[in-house]
Protein backbone atom coordinates (compact mmCIF):
# COMPACT_ATOMS: atom_id res chain seq x y z
CA UNK A 1 0.00 0.00 0.00
CA UNK A 2 1.29 3.26 -0.91
CA UNK A 3 0.29 7.08 -0.73
CA UNK A 4 1.43 9.87 -2.97
CA UNK A 5 2.21 13.32 -1.73
CA UNK A 6 2.77 15.45 -4.50
CA UNK A 7 5.05 18.50 -4.44
CA UNK A 8 5.07 21.18 -6.05
CA UNK A 9 6.93 24.55 -6.07
CA UNK A 10 5.54 26.48 -3.54
CA UNK A 11 3.65 23.45 -1.52
CA UNK A 12 3.71 24.14 2.10
CA UNK A 13 1.56 21.43 3.66
CA UNK A 14 3.53 18.48 1.98
CA UNK A 15 5.23 17.91 5.50
CA UNK A 16 2.13 17.77 7.42
CA UNK A 17 0.61 15.46 5.52
CA UNK A 18 3.40 13.44 5.02
CA UNK A 19 4.14 13.39 8.99
CA UNK A 20 0.44 12.59 9.43
CA UNK A 21 0.29 10.05 6.84
CA UNK A 22 3.71 8.12 8.41
CA UNK A 23 3.60 8.74 11.72
CA UNK A 24 -0.10 9.32 12.81
CA UNK A 25 -1.50 6.47 10.42
CA UNK A 26 1.17 4.15 9.93
CA UNK A 27 1.07 4.69 6.33
CA UNK A 28 3.74 3.90 3.24
CA UNK A 29 4.03 7.25 2.12
CA UNK A 30 6.09 9.00 -0.81
CA UNK A 31 6.52 12.35 -1.69
CA UNK A 32 6.26 12.73 -5.88
CA UNK A 33 7.72 16.31 -7.56
CA UNK A 34 5.30 17.81 -9.67
CA UNK A 35 7.36 17.01 -13.00
CA UNK A 36 7.98 13.31 -12.18
CA UNK A 37 5.24 10.48 -12.94
CA UNK A 38 3.28 8.61 -10.53
CA UNK A 39 3.70 5.23 -10.44
CA UNK A 40 0.49 2.86 -11.83
CA UNK A 41 0.48 0.42 -8.43
CA UNK A 42 0.14 3.91 -5.94
CA UNK A 43 -3.24 3.57 -4.08
CA UNK A 44 -3.77 6.81 -2.91
CA UNK A 45 -2.65 10.17 -3.92
CA UNK A 46 -3.30 13.70 -2.18
CA UNK A 47 -2.73 17.07 -3.18
CA UNK A 48 -1.23 19.41 -0.14
CA UNK A 49 -1.89 22.96 0.54
CA UNK A 50 0.76 25.39 0.41
CA UNK A 51 1.21 28.42 -2.71
CA UNK A 52 2.60 26.15 -5.47
CA UNK A 53 3.83 28.86 -7.84
CA UNK A 54 3.49 31.68 -5.48
CA UNK A 55 -0.37 31.97 -6.50
CA UNK A 56 0.74 33.75 -9.35
CA UNK A 57 -1.98 34.30 -12.22
CA UNK A 58 -4.83 32.19 -10.12
CA UNK A 59 -4.62 29.93 -7.23
CA UNK A 60 -3.48 26.49 -8.80
CA UNK A 61 -4.17 27.23 -12.30
CA UNK A 62 0.10 27.00 -12.94
CA UNK A 63 0.47 23.82 -11.12
CA UNK A 64 -2.39 22.45 -12.81
CA UNK A 65 -0.35 22.04 -16.12
CA UNK A 66 1.99 20.40 -14.23
CA UNK A 67 3.09 16.82 -16.13
CA UNK A 68 1.69 15.39 -12.86
CA UNK A 69 -1.68 16.21 -13.18
CA UNK A 70 -2.04 14.11 -16.68
CA UNK A 71 -1.11 10.79 -13.71
CA UNK A 72 -3.36 12.24 -11.35
CA UNK A 73 -6.10 12.19 -14.17
CA UNK A 74 -5.28 8.91 -15.62
CA UNK A 75 -5.31 7.34 -12.14
CA UNK A 76 -8.32 9.25 -11.24
CA UNK A 77 -10.23 7.61 -13.98
CA UNK A 78 -9.45 4.19 -12.71
CA UNK A 79 -11.05 4.76 -9.18
CA UNK A 80 -8.01 5.65 -7.01
CA UNK A 81 -9.08 7.91 -4.04
CA UNK A 82 -7.12 11.49 -4.77
CA UNK A 83 -7.44 14.06 -2.03
CA UNK A 84 -6.42 17.88 -2.51
CA UNK A 85 -6.53 20.15 0.55
CA UNK A 86 -6.63 23.95 -0.22
CA UNK A 87 -3.99 24.76 -3.13
CA UNK A 88 -4.63 21.12 -3.86
CA UNK A 89 -8.26 21.53 -3.90
CA UNK A 90 -7.52 24.86 -6.21
CA UNK A 91 -5.67 22.84 -8.43
CA UNK A 92 -8.30 20.25 -8.79
CA UNK A 93 -10.87 23.11 -9.82
CA UNK A 94 -8.50 24.92 -12.34
CA UNK A 95 -7.50 21.21 -13.60
CA UNK A 96 -11.18 20.52 -14.40
CA UNK A 97 -10.87 17.67 -12.22
CA UNK A 98 -13.68 18.82 -9.52
CA UNK A 99 -16.34 21.22 -10.82
CA UNK A 100 -16.40 25.18 -9.38
CA UNK A 101 -14.30 27.53 -8.92
CA UNK A 102 -12.22 29.18 -5.94
CA UNK A 103 -12.53 32.95 -5.39
CA UNK A 104 -10.84 35.54 -3.04
CA UNK A 105 -12.75 35.56 0.26
CA UNK A 106 -15.33 37.85 0.30
CA UNK A 107 -13.46 39.36 3.32
CA UNK A 108 -10.34 40.08 1.03
CA UNK A 109 -8.35 38.45 4.25
CA UNK A 110 -6.42 35.96 4.35
CA UNK A 111 -8.36 33.54 6.46
CA UNK A 112 -6.67 31.35 9.03
CA UNK A 113 -9.44 30.20 11.80
CA UNK A 114 -11.14 27.15 13.43
CA UNK A 115 -14.38 26.38 11.23
CA UNK A 116 -17.22 23.93 11.68
CA UNK A 117 -18.25 21.40 9.20
CA UNK A 118 -20.94 19.15 8.01
CA UNK A 119 -20.48 15.90 6.40
CA UNK A 120 -22.92 15.71 3.67
CA UNK A 121 -21.86 12.60 2.14
CA UNK A 122 -20.19 10.00 3.35
CA UNK A 123 -19.71 7.49 0.80
CA UNK A 124 -16.60 9.03 -0.69
CA UNK A 125 -12.59 7.37 0.12
CA UNK A 126 -12.23 10.38 2.59
CA UNK A 127 -15.82 10.10 4.48
CA UNK A 128 -17.12 6.94 4.63
CA UNK A 129 -16.24 6.63 8.87
CA UNK A 130 -18.42 9.54 9.51
CA UNK A 131 -22.19 9.86 10.05
CA UNK A 132 -24.34 12.20 7.44
CA UNK A 133 -24.43 15.50 9.16
CA UNK A 134 -21.42 14.65 11.71
CA UNK A 135 -19.53 17.59 13.04
CA UNK A 136 -15.61 18.31 12.46
CA UNK A 137 -14.07 21.14 14.13
CA UNK A 138 -10.76 21.77 11.62
CA UNK A 139 -8.93 25.20 10.50
CA UNK A 140 -9.08 26.77 7.52
CA UNK A 141 -5.81 28.63 6.10
CA UNK A 142 -6.44 30.61 2.93
CA UNK A 143 -7.09 33.78 0.89
CA UNK A 144 -8.77 32.25 -1.96
CA UNK A 145 -11.28 29.76 -0.68
CA UNK A 146 -14.49 31.08 -1.56
CA UNK A 147 -16.37 28.37 -3.17
CA UNK A 148 -18.20 29.28 -6.67
CA UNK A 149 -20.82 27.57 -8.08
CA UNK A 150 -23.12 29.01 -10.47
CA UNK A 151 -27.23 28.15 -9.57
CA UNK A 152 -27.45 25.18 -12.36
CA UNK A 153 -24.27 23.76 -10.97
CA UNK A 154 -25.11 23.63 -8.06
CA UNK A 155 -28.39 21.88 -8.19
CA UNK A 156 -26.56 19.48 -10.11
CA UNK A 157 -24.47 19.18 -7.28
CA UNK A 158 -26.47 18.22 -4.88
CA UNK A 159 -28.78 16.02 -7.12
CA UNK A 160 -25.48 13.76 -7.40
CA UNK A 161 -24.32 14.08 -4.18
CA UNK A 162 -21.15 15.81 -4.69
CA UNK A 163 -21.34 18.35 -1.96
CA UNK A 164 -19.05 16.63 0.73
CA UNK A 165 -18.87 19.34 3.15
CA UNK A 166 -20.51 22.33 3.91
CA UNK A 167 -19.52 24.99 6.82
CA UNK A 168 -22.08 25.47 9.60
CA UNK A 169 -21.89 29.05 9.13
CA UNK A 170 -21.04 31.58 6.40
CA UNK A 171 -17.35 31.70 6.82
CA UNK A 172 -15.98 33.26 3.30
CA UNK A 173 -18.55 33.65 1.09
CA UNK A 174 -19.06 30.29 -0.28
CA UNK A 175 -21.69 29.34 -2.45
CA UNK A 176 -24.29 27.14 -0.08
CA UNK A 177 -21.30 27.04 2.10
CA UNK A 178 -19.53 24.62 0.28
CA UNK A 179 -16.69 23.62 1.84
CA UNK A 180 -15.83 20.88 0.09
CA UNK A 181 -17.00 18.47 -3.33
CA UNK A 182 -16.16 15.20 -5.24
CA UNK A 183 -16.33 14.24 -8.46
CA UNK A 184 -19.54 12.52 -9.81
CA UNK A 185 -17.52 9.08 -9.29
CA UNK A 186 -17.13 10.16 -5.57
CA UNK A 187 -13.46 9.34 -5.40
CA UNK A 188 -11.48 12.53 -6.10
CA UNK A 189 -12.35 14.92 -3.38
CA UNK A 190 -11.32 18.54 -2.28
CA UNK A 191 -11.64 20.63 0.32
CA UNK A 192 -10.55 23.90 1.68
CA UNK A 193 -9.92 23.23 5.75
CA UNK A 194 -6.80 21.28 6.52
CA UNK A 195 -7.44 17.54 8.21
CA UNK A 196 -3.78 17.49 8.35
CA UNK A 197 -3.60 20.32 11.05
CA UNK A 198 -6.36 19.22 13.17
CA UNK A 199 -6.16 14.96 13.98
CA UNK A 200 -3.49 15.31 16.67
CA UNK A 201 -4.99 16.52 20.33
CA UNK A 202 -1.41 18.19 20.66
CA UNK A 203 -2.93 20.86 18.29
CA UNK A 204 -6.53 20.33 18.21
CA UNK A 205 -8.03 21.94 20.77
CA UNK A 206 -11.41 21.32 20.19
CA UNK A 207 -11.67 16.87 18.89
CA UNK A 208 -9.00 15.91 16.94
CA UNK A 209 -11.50 12.62 16.74
CA UNK A 210 -13.81 13.79 13.56
CA UNK A 211 -10.51 14.91 11.37
CA UNK A 212 -9.20 11.53 11.98
CA UNK A 213 -12.05 9.78 10.41
CA UNK A 214 -10.99 11.67 6.83
CA UNK A 215 -7.87 9.58 7.26
CA UNK A 216 -9.33 6.22 8.69
CA UNK A 217 -11.90 6.50 5.78
CA UNK A 218 -8.77 5.92 3.48
CA UNK A 219 -7.12 3.09 5.14
CA UNK A 220 -10.69 2.01 5.24
CA UNK A 221 -10.71 2.23 1.36
CA UNK A 222 -7.57 1.01 0.90
CA UNK A 223 -8.05 -1.95 3.23
CA UNK A 224 -5.59 -1.26 5.56
CA UNK A 225 -5.76 -1.97 9.18
CA UNK A 226 -4.42 0.18 12.22
CA UNK B 1 5.65 40.69 -39.36
CA UNK B 2 5.08 43.47 -36.95
CA UNK B 3 5.07 43.82 -33.29
CA UNK B 4 2.18 44.17 -31.15
CA UNK B 5 1.03 44.71 -27.23
CA UNK B 6 -1.64 42.94 -26.85
CA UNK B 7 -3.13 43.49 -23.30
CA UNK B 8 -5.54 41.00 -21.74
CA UNK B 9 -7.82 42.38 -19.18
CA UNK B 10 -9.28 39.80 -16.79
CA UNK B 11 -12.34 40.65 -15.18
CA UNK B 12 -15.19 39.05 -13.42
CA UNK B 13 -18.86 38.64 -15.72
CA UNK B 14 -21.24 40.31 -14.63
CA UNK B 15 -23.14 38.84 -11.70
CA UNK B 16 -20.12 37.68 -9.98
CA UNK B 17 -19.20 39.63 -6.94
CA UNK B 18 -15.97 41.72 -6.58
CA UNK B 19 -15.34 42.34 -3.20
CA UNK B 20 -11.48 44.24 -4.28
CA UNK B 21 -13.55 46.37 -6.66
CA UNK B 22 -16.78 47.03 -4.03
CA UNK B 23 -14.21 47.94 -0.91
CA UNK B 24 -12.03 50.38 -3.22
CA UNK B 25 -15.51 51.76 -3.85
CA UNK B 26 -17.44 52.10 -0.35
CA UNK B 27 -14.26 52.38 1.56
CA UNK B 28 -11.83 54.80 -0.57
CA UNK B 29 -13.77 56.34 -3.10
CA UNK B 30 -16.99 57.34 -1.70
CA UNK B 31 -16.09 58.29 1.76
CA UNK B 32 -13.44 61.04 0.18
CA UNK B 33 -15.83 63.87 -2.19
CA UNK B 34 -15.88 61.78 -5.18
CA UNK B 35 -19.62 61.18 -4.78
CA UNK B 36 -20.07 61.32 -8.94
CA UNK B 37 -18.51 57.45 -8.83
CA UNK B 38 -21.03 54.77 -9.29
CA UNK B 39 -19.21 51.68 -9.78
CA UNK B 40 -15.64 50.22 -9.60
CA UNK B 41 -14.11 46.67 -10.97
CA UNK B 42 -10.97 45.48 -10.04
CA UNK B 43 -8.99 44.05 -13.19
CA UNK B 44 -6.00 41.68 -13.59
CA UNK B 45 -4.31 43.24 -16.82
CA UNK B 46 -1.72 41.30 -18.47
CA UNK B 47 0.39 42.28 -21.11
CA UNK B 48 2.01 40.56 -24.00
CA UNK B 49 4.27 41.39 -26.26
CA UNK B 50 3.69 39.20 -30.00
CA UNK B 51 5.10 39.03 -33.70
CA UNK B 52 2.32 38.41 -36.19
CA UNK B 53 1.55 38.92 -39.64
CA UNK B 54 -1.55 41.78 -38.59
CA UNK B 55 -3.28 42.50 -35.92
CA UNK B 56 -6.07 40.23 -36.88
CA UNK B 57 -3.74 37.53 -36.11
CA UNK B 58 -2.00 38.77 -32.58
CA UNK B 59 -5.90 39.26 -31.76
CA UNK B 60 -6.58 35.66 -32.12
CA UNK B 61 -3.72 33.98 -31.30
CA UNK B 62 -4.07 35.84 -28.12
CA UNK B 63 -7.07 34.72 -27.37
CA UNK B 64 -6.18 30.86 -28.12
CA UNK B 65 -3.40 31.07 -25.82
CA UNK B 66 -6.07 32.40 -23.04
CA UNK B 67 -8.47 29.57 -23.97
CA UNK B 68 -6.06 26.67 -24.04
CA UNK B 69 -3.93 27.36 -21.01
CA UNK B 70 -6.91 29.00 -18.95
CA UNK B 71 -5.38 32.04 -18.20
CA UNK B 72 -8.97 33.25 -17.18
CA UNK B 73 -11.31 30.93 -15.65
CA UNK B 74 -14.61 31.31 -18.07
CA UNK B 75 -17.12 30.11 -15.37
CA UNK B 76 -16.40 33.68 -13.38
CA UNK B 77 -14.42 35.78 -16.03
CA UNK B 78 -14.46 37.36 -19.42
CA UNK B 79 -11.30 38.54 -20.63
CA UNK B 80 -11.05 42.13 -23.37
CA UNK B 81 -8.32 42.11 -25.52
CA UNK B 82 -6.57 45.14 -27.05
CA UNK B 83 -4.07 45.21 -29.85
CA UNK B 84 -1.43 48.05 -30.25
CA UNK B 85 1.57 48.98 -32.44
CA UNK B 86 4.28 48.01 -30.08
Amino acid sequence: MKIGVVVFPGSNCDRDMYHVLTDVFHLDTQYFWHDKGLPKNIDAVILPGGFSYGDRLRAGVIAAHSPVINDVRRLAAKGIPILGVCNGFQILVEAGLLPGVLLKNTSLNFMCEWTNLVVENNQTPFTNQFELGQKIPIPIANGEGRYYVDEATLEKLKKHNQIVFRYTDSVNGSSYNIAGVCNEDFNIVGMMPHPERAVESEINPIDNKPSSLIFKSLLHTIGVEN
Amino acid sequence: MGTYDVHVTIENKPGISDPEGDTILNDLILKGTHSTITKIKAAKMLKFTIKEKDKKTAQKKIQEICDELRIYNPMVSKITIDVFDA
